[in-house]
């Protein structure tokens, strides 16, 4: 067997990944590391302070913010869940369902999402909420938000539940159980890794949406991204880095723990 | 032991009750035909086995009588009910699953418990009947485990007491010793056949190994192709075996060609090019002509100076232990395999040595192709 070509005897390879890294981190590293600036600055280090951080939360703007921060969180936890358990039937459907009519369409429609551009949702989603009446606000960002929060809690979801053998369920029907208790005891939580990391997944994707939010979300109504993109707009002051540097924190925490509790899963079956 | 004993019957058919009716089940897959017409009847306490080779439709005739597959066409009766309309949770069967199926996230106990808390068993008796359950496969020490913390044959074990705890009318097993190692799988063997004998429950197991099915059956019923070729007891099954298929699925046979010269009461003439004409076991209807016969290896003994019913050539010597394996070749070019018990008197043959072999009586058996 002829030995696998290594990429990383391209020419140019170390530069181009530098260059990638560079483009993707600095910026992160910069906002991080300057949310703990003590000046007002926010090109001049004048020493360490966790000030802002102080100020994210009892400063002028805290109200707005604190608001925004409960909108955010409360939708992303409504909308996550409200996603997963439509993926995990949907998954259960497209794996376990044999080969219905309409398969192939309904796989389609439930990544939809995953391709459509973000902006086309959101212009779409604006215009049907109009047409039909509903007046903007909370309720139409989390309606929104469940919707394109479904194809990511399916990826993990049908994943594992692609991996698991009917022959569990088989053998829970045999023992006298019935479809749905077959479900409940025996294949959801051979399904939870998935189902968990499907969550996270979707929560971290809806607590960070800012395109289709801004678009549905009415006036007077604000999450946290369009909060800051709101601050933003009247000059870039250190708290939003320090703000900015604690939603990274989280979503870097429920990645780390979706991938985590998948690969425990795996090693568990 | 607290399960309800019946008495065994032994084998007056008559009398016994029939555990699963099965008349003319086909089972198609597309345009493919798993299951021709199946006709079985499996009596009340029996140890009845599906044998057959791989592919031949087992697994799809067992998984119909658990109702994880809808028939085609045909009935399957449990007692006298028809149950074709039951989904499997409705049906007194359970299953024993050849990769186990245990719950992974399930401990030892709460695994055989499964069933009962499925029926409604309250909690106490539940426990109660998975303690006893447990030591009956001598898993006691074993409840608070999960599965994957078992060793194969222990695990199937546990699949055997989960499958056992509801008290099912029949028990269906699925190649359930295919997974073990030799040694594990012949202890188990006895250990099934008792398990069966105890508890007077119907047991339908399922293997391609013949020495399996003849070592623990009450009956068998060898497929091929998604037809049933024959039922009968083991003896039945490898001493009589109906057709060319069954005599050379079940053990090992020396398959010849022959002329039928005539038939009469079970009796035939054949001729064996280059030996005497011989006398054998034929089906009634058979038509005199070209056939073949099948003679067991062991049912052939060395001539030792007395009359020979048949000679030829020793090719190879293979030392069994036990027993001492020839092949040779005999006058018209056919292979013979003859089979010796090792003794002491027994000096060996040696490579290209002519032998005169004497036939058993009744051991030549006519098939039909
Ligand atoms: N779901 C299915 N779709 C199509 N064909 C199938 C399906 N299940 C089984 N078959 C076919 O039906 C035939 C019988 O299969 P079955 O599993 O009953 O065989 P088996 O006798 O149990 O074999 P083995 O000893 O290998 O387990 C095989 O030829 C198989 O390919
Ligand atoms: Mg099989």
């Amino acid at each position: 067997m002829a030995a696998r070509t290594d990429i990383r005897r391209y020419m140019g390879f170390g530069a181009l990944t530098a260059l990638c890294l560079t483009v993707l981190y600095v910026p992160l590293i910069v906002v991080a590391v300057y949310s703990f600036n003590a000046s007002r600055s926010i090109t001049a280090w004048g020493g360490f302070s966790t000030h802002w951080y102080v100020d994210v939360f009892v400063g002028p703007e805290a109200p707005i913010f604190r608001a925004a921060a409960w909108n955010s969180i409360s939708i992303a936890f409504l909308a996550s869940t409200a996603a997963t358990v439509i993926a995990v039937a949907a998954a259960v459907a497209m794996v376990r369902g044999g080969r219905f009519r309409g398969r192939q369409t309904s796989f389609a429609i439930i990544s939809l999402p995953l391709m459509v551009p973000e902006i086309v949702i959101a212009v779409a989603t604006l215009i049907f909420f109009t047409t039909i009446g509903v007046r903007t606000g909370y309720g139409t960002i989390l309606i929104a938000h469940i919707t394109f929060c479904i194809p990511f809690a399916y990826l993990p979801i049908s994943a594992r539940l692609q991996g698991i053998e009917d022959t569990y369920e088989l053998a829970a029907r045999d023992l006298y159980a019935t479809r749905w208790q077959a479900f409940r005891l025996i294949l959801l939580p051979l399904m939870m890794p998935g189902v968990i990391s499907g969550w996270l997944l979707a929560f971290i994707i809806s607590l960070d949406d800012f395109i289709i939010t801004n678009f549905v979300k009415g006036a007077g109504m604000e999450t946290l991204p369009t909060a800051i993109f709101g601050s933003v707009k009247q000059g870039i002051k250190p708290n939003i880095m320090a703000i900015s540097t604690l939603m990274l924190a989280v979503s870097v925490i429920f990645v780390t723990l979706s991938y985590l509790i998948n690969r425990i899963g795996q090693k568990a079956r | 032991m607290g399960l309800v004993q019946t008495e065994k019957l032994g084998n007056c058919g008559s009398l016994q009750r029939e555990a699963v009716g099965i008349k003319r089940v086909v089972k198609c897959y597309g345009s493919f035909e798993a299951l021709k017409g199946v006709s079985l009847s499996i009596a009340d306490n029996e140890f009845f086995t599906l044998l057959g080779p791989s592919g031949c439709g087992k697994t799809t005739l067992l998984r119909s009588i658990a109702g994880f597959e809808d028939v085609t066409e045909g009935e399957i009766a449990l007692y006298g009910l028809d149950i074709a309309a039951l989904p499997p949770e409705q049906r007194p069967v359970n299953t024993v699953f050849q990769q186990y199926a245990l719950f992974p996230h399930m401990s030892v106990r709460e695994n055989v418990a499964f069933g009962l808390r499925m029926k409604g068993v309250a909690q106490a008796e539940r426990q109660a009947r998975a303690a006893e359950m447990l030591e009956m496969v001598h898993l006691s020490e074993f409840g608070d485990r999960l599965p994957s913390q078992l060793s194969g044959g222990q695990q199937q074990r546990v699949a055997l007491a989960r499958a056992l705890a509801p008290r099912p009318r029949v028990l269906l097993l699925d190649e359930p010793l295919s997974a073990l190692d030799l040694k594990l799988r012949q202890a188990m063997r006895v250990e099934l056949k008792q398990l069966q004998e105890t508890t007077g429950i119907t047991f339908v197991f399922v293997t391609h190994d013949q020495e399996e099915a003849l070592a623990m059956s009450d009956r068998i019923a060898v497929m091929s192709a998604g037809e049933v070729q024959q039922v009968g007891d083991p003896r039945t099954i490898y001493e009589a075996p109906v057709n060319r298929f069954v005599a050379e699925f079940i053990g090992e046979t020396n398959v010849l060609p022959v002329t039928v010269s005539d038939v009469s009461a079970g009796r035939a003439r054949v001729a064996l090019a280059g030996c005497r004409d011989l006398i054998a076991q034929a089906p009634e209807d058979l038509s005199p002509g070209a056939h073949h016969v099948s003679i067991r290896p062991e049912r052939l003994s060395l001539a030792d100076g007395g009359e020979a019913d048949l000679t030829a050539r020793v090719e190879r010597v293979v030392y069994l232990g036990t027993d001492l394996q020839l092949l040779a070749c005999l006058p018209n070019g056919a292979s013979l395999t003859v089979r010796l018990q090792n003794t002491a008197r027994t000096s060996l043959p040696l490579q290209g040595q002519e032998l005169g072999f004497q036939i058993e009586e009744g051991a030549v058996r006519l098939l039909v192709d």
